[in-house]
């Protein structure tokens, strides 16, 4: 039997029973285009959050004053937080470790936010210049912090576009008007560049003032709630790390590691986590729609074992005239692959489009990737072949003698 | 061409064996057309699965153009089906819903012939057994009952096979029908084609040249009539 044969005998089996046909390839559409839709959601998502951590900075290592609390450290340290770091440990840090190329101390906490009648309450974070590099942050009209400002202390702050808006308005220009943090007037120089706010802390909602500023006006001691260094490059993240930490060690005198009152992350342990928090919620919207593709496999081995039973005289004309069991297997066979193979370039279509749609309406990121497609199109092919076996198998064992008999 | 030697089948059940067949010989040269004739139960069916091929004697040898039938395995049955034997069955077992062309090239599905090629056999085949062109697009559940026969015989010429083994081809026809389909057989035979009839009607095995009778399993007469 010549293959074109059998894609024509198959193509022609199936169009008989189109309704039946399409019925059963449902299954599989359904199935395949939630894998597809389900995995681009997730993928998507892993995305924007590992770009967003990625945003805040490259080559970065945070530094926390007291006890690991995870990825949301960043603001459970505020007031109450363990006062452990100061503009010592920052100093020492910058002339000591020699892979560390820039480092930004940071003294951040929340204060309620007045300008005339609007009002806010927002993360103020006093820092120095190098921040805008380590932490990259651009601005996008007016300037960031400089040198002399930290030195004098001034009264000076730099919005973040939310705050801007929230403050300001759209339309209205910040640049040297006045707003007050805690009841004490600053003059706004600058806003910083939107970085897409989103993810676990809204990198926009922020206002940038001298580290000095706070210390002397707001906090009104030394110590700061973190640390951001700038490591020379990729290669030197580990050992910069460690060597962050013994110099920490040494100067908080402790022996053990233990037992340190400060926490070192680096970056790419964040995009670990984060990465595996998406990875693991992935996997689990894939296997839900991976169940509808079994009901739909299920779906068409039902569908087959029908058909071989109602085709049994079929069946046993073709052994009379010469097929062979194998050929009968075969053929019973390809019409199931054919089935599962259709629903699978249908499945991988819609699910596409819905894809596009969620990422679309819905604006949630996603992104379909070359592999859930692949992987997808193997996975019907092969419901196809192993749902279509049994009754494949069922077909080429009958006699034909009863097969021809059969009513 | 054809030579049964003391066949016997016999049919296993659980607790009971039947004898279907009791030591049956004859032999059937090329070209001729042969009735075996017997009632219900007598054992025709049996035998016609035999020189079918579709099944396999308890004992005893049949060769088919000089090939032993009974040593082969279920795939090499169904190569010497393709090629040797051609089938008419009593209910036609045509493929509902596809065209005549298609259903009449069907067993050249299972060889390497071409398409095209397999088209023309079919048409040619049609052609002897008498259909019309126009009914060759129709499908095969539109046609009468005489058609269909002939369509069904259409097909078992189509492997140009040594021999056409028809069971009870009548059985589902009227008078008047059935006797234009054996003609057909008959026309067929004056071309030089083995035809192997198997019937209960005394009024079918008339048309054929040699008539033998089978009851119990056993043949009771050899007759030649024409």
């Amino acid at each position: 039997m010549r293959t074109r044969d059998l894609i024509e005998e198959t193509y022609f089996a199936l169009s008989i029973n189109k309704v039946r046909s399409v019925l059963t390839i449902l299954g599989i559409v359904i199935g395949i285009a939630s894998v597809i839709a389900l995995i681009a959601i997730g993928q998507g998502a892993q995305n924007s959050i590992e770009s967003n951590i990625e945003s805040i900075g490259s080559n970065l290592i945070l530094i926390m004053p007291g006890f690991p609390r995870g990825v949301g450290t960043q603001v459970s340290t505020g007031r109450g937080g363990a006062q452990t770091l100061t503009q010592a440990d920052a100093e020492a840090i910058e002339q000591q470790a020699s892979l560390i190329k820039a480092v930004a101390p940071e003294n951040s906490q929340r204060y309620q936010i007045t300008y005339r009648g609007s009002n806010t309450n927002t993360q103020v974070v006093g820092t120095i210049p190098a921040y805008s590099t380590v932490r990259n942050v651009q601005v996008q009209t007016g300037s960031f912090i400089t040198e002399a400002q930290v030195r004098s202390a001034a009264k000076v702050a730099v919005l973040g576009p939310t705050t801007k808006e929230d403050l300001f308005g759209t339309d209205t220009s910040p640049l040297g008007q006045t707003i007050k943090i805690n009841r004490i007037e600053f003059k706004v120089i600058g806003v910083t560049q939107s970085k897409g706010g989103s993810g676990f802390s809204n990198q926009d909602d922020m206002i940038f003032v001298p580290l000095t500023t706070v210390q002397r006006f707001l906090a009104g001691d030394n110590h700061l709630t973190s640390i951001s260094l700038e490591v020379k490059d990729q290669q030197s993240m580990a050992v910069a790390q460690e060597q962050v930490t013994g110099l920490l060690l040494q100067r908080h005198n402790i022996s053990n590691v233990l037992e340190a009152d400060f926490n070192v992350l680096n970056q790419s342990d964040i995009v670990a986590t984060a990465s595996s928090v998406t990875n693991t919620f992935t996997i689990l919207l894939a296997s839900i729609a991976g169940i509808s593709l079994l009901v739909g496999g299920i779906g068409i081995m039902n569908m087959m074992l029908t058909t071989v039973t109602e085709r049994t005289r079929e069946i046993g004309l073709r052994k009379a005239i010469g097929g062979k069991g194998r050929e009968i297997s075969l053929q019973f066979l390809a019409e199931s692959i054919m089935l599962t193979f259709l629903g699978g370039i249908f499945g991988i279509i819609i699910g596409w489009i819905l894809a596009l749609g969620v990422g679309k309406f819905a604006s949630i990121a996603t992104k379909i990737s070359l592999l859930s497609i692949v992987l997808a199109f193997c996975v019907s092919a092969a419901i196809g072949v192993i749902f279509g076996y049994y009754p494949a198998r069922r077909a080429a064992k009958l006699n034909p003698i009863e097969a021809l008999r059969y009513e | 061409m054809i030579e049964c030697q003391n066949i016997t089948k016999v049919y296993k059940n659980k607790a009971t064996e039947l004898e279907v067949l009791k030591g049956v010989s004859f032999k059937i040269a090329d070209g001729e057309f042969v009735a075996i004739m017997g009632p219900s139960g007598s054992g025709k069916s049996t035998l016609m699965h035999l020189l079918g091929a579709l099944d396999t004697a308890t004992s005893g040898s049949y060769f088919l153009d000089g090939e032993e039938i009974a040593a082969l395995s279920d795939d090499e049955l169904a190569e010497v089906r393709k090629k040797k034997i051609g089938f008419v069955f009593q209910s036609f077992n045509l493929l509902p819903r596809a065209t005549v062309l298609r259903n009449v090239s069907l067993p050249l599905v299972y060889t390497e012939v071409s398409k095209n090629q397999r088209e023309q056999t079919a048409r040619q085949a049609l052609k002897l057994v008498g259909l019309e062109e126009s009914h060759f697009h129709h499908l095969s559940n539109q046609l009468s009952g005489g058609q269909m026969q002939r369509v069904a015989i259409a097909r078992a010429l189509v492997n140009n096979p040594r021999m056409i083994l028809a069971d009870e081809p009548t059985g589902n026809l009227d008078t008047k029908t059935g006797e234009v389909v054996l003609h057909t057989f008959a026309e067929l035979s004056r071309q030089g084609r083995t035809i192997i009839l198997i019937t209960h009607e005394a009024e079918v095995a008339r048309h054929a040249q040699r008539i033998i009778h089978i009851r119990d399993g056993q043949i009771t007469l050899d007759e030649r009539i024409k």
